[in-house]
């Protein structure tokens, strides 16, 4: 691959990290798993003056979980990470059925979780996980540390709410308030493609009542589609049949698909539809039928 | 005392590949590898519209910036009278842009700089101005009355038409279609896909200006075809060229056209005097170079009430893009796509086809198969299976009535093809079997107790491999056969050298198994070696499954007149007369007493120390082979699918793969090529495209957006093998390699609208990704990927 010219930075720490991408004035990107700015640098529609590679700072790759159940990952957990995590498979239903489906095995195995969204690609699958999750991040920036809700962060496509001169450190999923239960569905024409739709539901139940849903989307929009209020529909309710046809219609008429070579926007809301569905109804399904 | 064939790695060995050897390593040597003194690199600027006429070019800043060396416009390869090429299909083909750019990617300014950095910097400094045009992306708006012309640089050209062309006994059909009791019609389209092997396209040109030799490092499957077309059309003297292929990363039918970038790197080696390497991005591969199919298609069928085929009416719409450079080598404008209907009994047929420029990318159309063939047999099979339908006919049965019996041959195709050889009922019957057919109609109806749609298909096809006859086929004039070259050395091992270009086909392995086979060399004391045309012997290349048809039979020729001269030097050795002298595998022996005997190693000894008067010394010879005929292998493919029918995503539930290929030299090859045929064939059928958008934009331009099926989605094939050797190939062997990817397509394809057919649904096109099936289902209409287009009516 021939990259325009660029400057490449190796920090040892995010306090020479954030320096740099300060001094960078907005020309710099951060390197991290590299599986979307690379092919970006490669095809030339990326071009910074300087890459700020963080795979060199120490204490970024991290799963873990505090005492009250809440959810940290840090900046460098990869995906495979995250897919392989025994943890995660028994406490975060939602994170562990995405993770199998994000790309191919080449990219999980060098991506990052936090990095992929970051990007903000509107089919990324794990800012509507995030969204679903009702998580946030926590960036560093010459004035010290802030957070930023999942809700706020993505802006558009490939635009955030961070500042040039931030650096995403940890991603943070609340612990749920009774078991967690949910899934993440999506429709690829082959491993690896972006998703023609994909839909991420996650739920806190107490016994069969619902006290907590998140359902968020991607591919069906110019940015994540936060479906989080429709999902509420579902909160003190059981999940019968009626419920669940109900919400469905709900996320698919919140989706704002756009007729493409992936398939019309009825045919990406029927997606969203039955996925909406599917979830619910097996609670934990793992791939598409 | 015989030696065992298997074990010397003879025919029917399921030998290991020997090139697997240093590629599964990292050490194959493909031209990128290629690394010589003062080498610099070429990138080439494309067009990023379809059409527009160039106002003006730019190259000031380029020229400007360190480390370029040179600067080529269209202007300047004019001035040199090379800013235009012939191509295969007897029309031109821009190098680089001179008046217009005619599809997005085309070839604009190419900057040769001391490294590929500085080269591609220096591209995107070039500042052309274009002045756009508008585009036509497909035959209905080429055809339209006030189209604009795209190739207004042709004197006499007409419109945007590319030829008409016809076939076959009109009247005669027109009449069968009279008589007939019912007329089964259907229309299709067969996208356009790309061959897309892993390796794209390069060259390394390199011009000693002392020597005046010129040596070029090239991914050719052809290598001896550029050398003659570069003497011929460059007037280099032919002893002064050197074409060699290396190791080649795939070619599927991609890399038999010359494309710009070997031309412009020739010329930019010549004017720099240095080595000039230009090496393909991805994108380039895929936007500029030779795709496959874009045809349309327009299927009658005369049937008779009990189910025989009176007649074939075809009529065909092809898009060939902004130059008509179909690398095809016979006199048919369509290329062999009159070879649809082969193993069917059918009296008459006529075609029609027509060809447009487009503003789309041009060349190429065979994509792992000859020459059109891929369509002709996809065509005929959704044809059948629509037939069947419309009969109300088992489509299992309904091939069955139809096929040309066992003992109907040698067999004159409704076109006028000569088949020779097949058991075409017996194929049927063993993919039948394996499939459960019978058992169908259960499993149908459990699986729509759980919401499932099930179908099943076939697709039954005997296709025309091996060009060619030299009567009927040539390039540029040169006929199409082939060459094999063997030296023995005085140890009994061997290097056997041919005129074709293995490109991951493995001819390392299976040449070596043939010369085993007619002289008991074991396999592994043959070394093979091909693509440099210093050394190789000529020969016309490998596509269009030719090799083993013909390079093959020139092998097993050489061979034979090796062990004829050794037969003579065995006489001298047992001191018998020639006459006295049995052969058997490896061995000469006197007939009256078989322990007295000499083995082929001793004969090649005795070849360079102790050859018998008069002789002269050595054991080497060649041999050029002209084949009689095409070989005509046979298949039986049968898909059974599953339909989720709230999201129109389809699965494969089994696959049955029935080949006839003749005698297999190496079983597990042979197994191999049918597995990535059916791979390639599944593609097609699911999800590869290379479309484009109304404004000439390609839409797979990397393989984000082309889709190349991984092994996830790629279905489990089961293979059987039926055996029917070709009566006129030295060894009964027919080609292979295209089979899959020529019949698969329809197998998955019927298998789906199988499904869809109580639905109402008769058709819909390539690729069948769940949105169009979802399409078809919900609202019981045939699904088009692009409009139908109408001719000569």
């Amino acid at each position: 691959m021939y990259p325009s010219r660029f400057k490449y930075e190796a920090p040892k720490s995010i306090a020479e990290a954030i320096a740099l991408l300060d001094a960078g004035k907005g020309d710099s990107k951060v390197l991290a798993g590299g599986q979307s700015l690379v092919p970006m640098l490669k095809l030339r529609f990326a071009f910074p003056d300087q890459l700020v590679d963080i795979n060199n700072i120490p204490g970024l790759n991290y799963i873990t979980f505090d005492a009250d159940g809440t959810l940290r990952i840090g900046a460098l957990t990869r995906h495979e990470d995250l897919e392989f995590s025994a943890e995660i498979a028994k406490r975060q239903p939602t994170i562990a059925a995405a993770a199998p489906l994000v790309a191919d095995p080449i990219v999980r195995a060098r991506g990052t979780f936090v990095g992929s969204i970051c990007h903000a690609d509107p089919q990324g699958d794990w800012a509507a996980t995030m969204i679903a999750l009702g998580g946030h991040l926590v960036v560093q920036g010459p004035k010290g540390k802030r957070t930023i809700d999942m809700k706020d962060f993505v802006l558009g496509p490939y635009a955030t709410a961070l500042n040039y001169n931030e650096l995403a450190i940890e991603a943070v999923i609340p612990a749920p308030k009774g078991k967690a239960i949910g899934g993440y569905l999506k429709l690829e024409r082959r491993v690896g493609d972006f998703a023609t739709a994909s839909v991420a539901v996650s739920l806190d139940m107490d016994g069969t009542k619902v006290l907590r849903a998140g359902i968020a989307l991607a591919g069906v929009g110019g940015k994540t589609i936060d479906a989080n209020e429709e999902a509420s529909f579902l909160v003190g309710q059981t999940l019968t049949e009626a419920n669940i046809n109900k919400v469905a219609e709900l996320v698919a008429a919140k989706s704002e698909p756009r007729t493409d070579h992936r398939g019309s926007s009825d045919y990406k809301r029927q997606i969203v539809r039955t996925f909406v569905k599917r979830i619910l109804t097996a609670n934990s399904a793992q791939k598409v039928a | 005392m015989s030696l065992d064939e298997i074990k010397i790695g003879g025919m029917g060995a399921s030998r290991r590949r020997v090139e697997d050897n240093r590629f599964i390593r990292g050490k194959g040597n493909y031209v990128d590898d290629i690394v010589l003194p003062g080498m610099l690199h070429m990138e080439i600027l494309r067009s990023p519209v379809a059409h527009a006429r160039i106002k003006s070019i730019d190259t000031s800043k380029a020229w400007d910036m360190p480390g370029v060396r040179l600067v080529l416009t269209g202007e300047m390869m004019a001035a040199r009278n090379l800013a235009w090429m012939p191509t295969l299909s007897y029309d031109t083909a821009a190098v680089l842009a001179t008046d217009k750019v005619r599809f997005q990617g085309q070839e604009v300014c190419a900057v040769i700089a001391d490294d590929p950095y500085i080269a591609k910097d220096a591209c995107a400094a070039i500042v052309v101005d274009y002045e756009i045009l508008p585009v036509i992306v497909n035959p209905v708006q080429a055809a339209a009355p006030d189209a604009v012309q795209i190739r207004d640089d042709k004197e006499g050209q007409v419109g945007n038409k590319v030829f008409d062309w016809e076939i076959g006994d009109k009247s005669r059909t027109d009449k069968a279609f009279d008589d007939a009791d019912v007329v089964s019609k259907i229309e299709l389209h067969y996208p356009r896909t790309h061959p897309s092997p892993i390796e794209c396209c390069g060259s390394l040109a390199d011009y000693d200006r002392a020597t005046g030799k010129l040596t070029v490092y090239m991914t050719s499957q052809a290598p001896h075809i550029v050398r003659a077309a570069v003497a011929l059309v460059a007037e280099l003297p032919e002893q002064n060229i050197r074409i060699v292929s290396p190791d080649i990363g795939g070619g599927f039918g991609n890399k038999v056209p010359v494309y710009p970038g070997y031309v412009i790197s020739i010329l930019a080696s010549i004017l720099t005097e240095k080595p000039v390497k230009w090496i393909e991005d991805k994108t380039g591969n895929l936007i500029s170079t030779g795709f496959g199919r874009d045809v349309y298609l327009k299927g009658e069928l005369a049937l008779r009430k009990d189910g025989k085929i009176l007649g074939v009416r075809m009529n065909t719409v092809s898009d060939h893009g902004a130059f008509f450079a179909d690398a095809q080598p016979s006199k048919f404008k369509i290329g062999l796509m009159h070879s649809a209907f082969a193993c069917y009994d059918i009296p008459t047929a006529y075609m029609f086809s027509t060809g447009y420029y487009t503003n789309k990318a041009p060349g190429g159309v065979a994509y792992r198969c000859s020459f059109r063939v891929t369509e002709a047999m996809f065509f005929q099979e959704r044809m059948v299976q629509a037939a069947a339908d419309d009969l109300g006919m088992d489509q299992a049965e309904f091939r069955r009535i139809n096929f040309v019996k066992d003992d109907d041959f040698p067999h004159r195709t409704p076109f006028g093809f000569l088949t020779d050889s097949g058991q075409y009922g017996k194929c049927l019957d063993i993919g039948l079997e394996a499939i459960g057919y019978k058992n169908f109609e259960a499993e149908k109806a459990e699986a729509a107790k759980r919401g499932r749609l099930l179908g099943i298909g076939i697709s039954t096809m005997t296709e025309p491999l091996g060009a060619g006859n030299s009567r009927e086929y040539d390039i540029l004039g040169i006929k199409m056969f082939d060459s094999a070259e063997l030296r023995v050395h005085m140890t009994g091992k061997a290097i056997l050298r041919t005129g074709a270009k293995t490109q991951g086909q493995g001819h390392e392995t299976t040449w070596a198994q043939i010369v085993a086979h007619e002289l008991g060399i074991p396999a592994e004391d043959i070394l093979v070696e091909e693509g440099d045309t210093d050394t190789a012997p000529f020969g016309m290349g490998t596509y269009a499954s030719r090799s083993t048809p013909v390079a093959g039979a020139a092998v097993a020729m050489v061979a034979r007149k090796i062990r004829a001269k050794a037969r003579k030097i065995a006489a001298h050795l047992l001191e018998v007369s020639e006459e006295d002298i049995e052969w058997e595998l490896g061995r000469f022996y006197v007939r009256s007493n078989k322990d007295r005997g000499v083995t082929i190693q001793e004969c090649a000894m005795a070849a360079y120390s102790n050859m018998p008067d008069g002789m002269e010394p050595g054991l080497e010879n060649n041999a050029y082979y002209d084949p009689p005929n095409l070989t005509w292998p046979f298949a039986c493919y049968i898909a059974k699918v599953e339909i989720d029918p709230e999201t129109g995503v389809w699965d494969v539930l089994q696959f049955v793969a029935v080949d006839d290929c003749g005698v297999r030299i190496n079983p597990m090859i042979v197994e191999g090529q049918i597995m990535g045929g059916l791979t390639e064939a599944y593609a097609m059928a699911n999800m590869q495209y290379q479309t484009y958008d109304e404004d000439g934009n390609c839409i797979g331009a990397n393989y984000m957006d082309f889709l190349l099926p991984t092994a996830w989605e790629t279905p489990g094939f089961e293979l059987y093998e039926v055996v029917t050797p070709c009566p006129h190939h030295p060894i009964g062997a027919k080609g292979i390699g295209e089979c899959a990817t020529v019949g698969g397509p329809a197998a998955f394809v019927n298998a789906v609208m199988n499904a869809l057919k109580e639905k109402g649904v008769r058709n819909v096109d390539m690729p069948l990704m769940p949105n169009r099936v979802y399409e078809a289902l919900t609202t019981g209409k045939d699904v088009y990927g692009m409009p139908p287009v109408r001719n000569g009516e």
